[in-house]
């Protein structure tokens, strides 16, 4: 088993593949795609980087999206 | 005059009518509401995704082809809120933000110094802003000069409905202003929005006074007629107020 890295998503705690990418987590999450925005330890990351970005140990993500409001 | 489009940075607008989403009963009623107000301009919020939860709004507003503006409501500090615009522009592709930084969560009033900070911010980060704001007319020029594309005073805090509390603010802010300014918050019925652009305003942003409603879709239509007569009103030129009587029919 590979090993694996504990990351907080949106506050809380969860373990990926060490290696996994933006995309291998939204995927895992079942989040989408679509509509939504990912920031890795307060950065936006952007949507053409997110197969190639690798998710570190111990970072913090925010997977954000639309909602009625406002 | 009411085939002026509203100009908002580079967006044109044909409706004076933004409206906010939030506190609808559900997509179907929130739906007719949109479509009864004719706006071409609606925002969303945006908040943490999980996998179950998708509100569906997005698609809602793409087949009602309405124009999304995000806000960065929820966030206390000017780094929260450029965070949240910045994010917002990724998931959504639009630079159009509606900046909000709340003081605390009994009133919802803008904080004033942080408000200004992330408006500088954003601007030079090429957004589209529009900054929600209090009725103060100094701080209106700030947020002009800083760059935005519109300023938003409110007219009472969020969600309370109490109209358009000093009508003289709106009038000072409308004067020396040199981009649109919205009436944004404390619109509580129809009147309120038509004495917003009486006053000079260039469009109304409202939800909850809709969304809340009994009958929103009524509301929603309301709003929109009160907009349109409250803009030709502004345009046609009002009496002066007198004291005493002046008759209307000739003298015998």
């Amino acid at each position: 088993m590979a090993a694996q890295v504990s990351v907080q998503v949106n506050g809380d705690w969860r373990d990926f593949p060490d290696g996994t990418t933006v995309a291998g987590m939204l995927a895992t999450l079942g989040t989408g795609q679509r509509g939504v925005a990912v920031a890795l330890d307060g950065q936006v990351v952007r949507r053409g980087e997110w197969s190639e970005v690798v998710i570190p140990a111990g970072a913090r993500l925010e997977i954000l999206t639309a909602v009625q409001g406002g | 005059m009411l085939d002026e489009q509203l100009v908002i940075g580079e967006y044109k607008l044909a409706s004076r009518l933004i409206i906010g989403t939030g506190g609808a009963a559900n997509l179907a009623v929130l739906e007719r509401a949109l479509v009864a107000s004719g706006t071409e301009l609606t925002t969303v919020a945006m908040r943490r995704a999980d996998a179950e939860g998708r509100s569906g709004v997005l698609e809602l507003l793409r087949r009602l082809d309405i124009r999304l503006l995000p806000n960065t409501a929820g966030c206390r500090s000017a780094a929260e809120a450029v965070l949240t615009a910045r994010l917002a522009r990724e998931a959504l592709e639009t630079d159009l933000i509606k900046l909000e930084v709340h003081a605390d969560e009994r009133t919802l009033l803008p904080d004033p110094l942080e408000t200004l900070d992330a408006a500088e911010q954003l601007v030079a980060d090429g957004f589209t802003v529009l900054a929600y704001t209090n009725d103060d007319p100094v701080l209106a020029l700030r947020l002009e000069e800083a760059g935005c594309a519109a300023v938003m005073p409110l007219g009472a805090p969020i969600g309370t409905g109490l109209g358009i509390r000093n009508p003289h603010n709106i009038e000072l802010i409308v004067s020396r202003a040199g981009v649109p300014i919205v009436l944004d918050a404390g619109i509580g019925t129809a009147s309120d929005a038509a004495l917003a652009m009486e006053l000079g305003c260039d469009a109304v942003l409202l939800s909850t006074a809709v969304t809340r409603a009994q009958d929103p879709e009524r509301m929603a239509s309301a709003m929109r007629s009160a907009v349109l007569a409250g803009r030709l009103a502004r345009g046609a030129g009002r009496i002066s107020q007198r004291f005493w009587a002046q008759a209307s029919s000739p003298p015998r």
